[in-house]
């Protein structure tokens, strides 16, 4: 297990290019029966308004997902995240059409601690929305 | 309804054993939509260092609350399921999962708060092998809308 990334080569305020993932009512369909999460407000748009929710929503891991696979993607290798860590801050909406909703994940690495770990704070936005706050992980570099 | 403040503090027994396997591995890498060759190709993952294909870093989202999942329908908790949304999760990794694991969780609810008008309940589960080595651990926090109202 070793990242592509070599510790000495990122700078504190260092920005991981940003990346867009699509989400459509599909993948949520085929994330709740990967993840065993069939909460309806994931599928059911009628459940989803009934409980005061303005359409379905993504699941909060998919969008987690997401943002595991920037750092992961930047890293090169996802045994090289050793913590990760989100707030749910908003919901991504999934409208029933062909174009869905897109994930927007920016990156910048906020600290670099002993033992050639950085922190990546992370940044996930849907539309004006920010969906996830507090979203850190920290990567063991090379 | 507020939720039952009782709870906290309360482990639940060690669940029953998850059998990691690469077709589910596959198939989650696949819903999410990663393509990482990591999560399916066997011997780019040992090329790599590791005895089978690995999972992302979220896939311990799958079992990760089947020892203490039963704490959430218990009616003396008080928590109405129809309202509840995930509110934070974290992963704190030893070693990535991967494809032959057999693990087993043990869960605790280590906090329940009021946060304006939600109730955040949070659970944290700890991850080993069958043979005891630690895996990860998570921390699951979630929020019933309205609960505190």
């Amino acid at each position: 297990m070793t990242a592509t990334v070599r510790y000495d080569e990122v700078e504190v305020g260092q920005e991981l290019p940003a990346a867009e993932y699509n989400v459509r009512r599909v993948n949520l369909v085929m994330y709740a029966g990967a993840s065993g999460d069939f909460n309806q407000i994931h599928w059911n748009e009628r459940f989803a308004k009934m409980v005061g929710l303005p359409d379905v929503i993504a699941h909060g891991m998919f969008t987690m997902a997401q943002a595991g696979r920037f750092v992961t993607d930047w890293a090169g290798d996802p045994g090289a995240v050793v913590d990760f860590g989100v707030r749910f801050s908003s919901m991504v909406v999934v409208p029933d059409d062909d174009r869905g909703a897109t994930i927007s994940v920016s990156g910048v690495v906020e600290e670099k601690l002993e033992d050639k770990r950085v922190v990546v704070g992370l940044t996930a936005r849907a539309g004006d929305a920010k969906v996830l706050s507090k979203a850190r992980a920290v990567v063991q570099l090379s | 309804m507020a939720l039952n403040r009782d709870f906290v503090g309360r482990t639940y027994p060690p669940s029953a054993p998850y059998e990691v396997s690469r077709v589910k591995i596959k198939e989650f890498a696949a819903a999410i939509g990663d393509n990482n060759p990591l999560y399916r190709d066997r011997e780019a993952a040992q090329a790599a260092g590791y005895p089978d294909v690995i999972a992302p870093p979220t896939f311990p989202i799958v079992f990760s609350l089947q020892s203490g999942g039963e704490a959430l329908v218990d009616p003396d908790l008080g928590l109405n399921l129809a309202m509840v949304v995930h509110g934070e999760q974290r992963f704190e990794y030893v070693r990535p999962v991967h494809a032959g694991d057999e693990l087993v969780m043990t869960s605790t609810i280590t906090d329940i708060r009021t946060a304006g008008r939600n109730e955040l309940l949070t659970v944290r589960s700890e991850v080993r092998t069958v043979q005891g080595e630690p895996v990860c651990v998570t921390y699951n926090t979630i929020v019933e809308r309205g609960g505190a109202g």
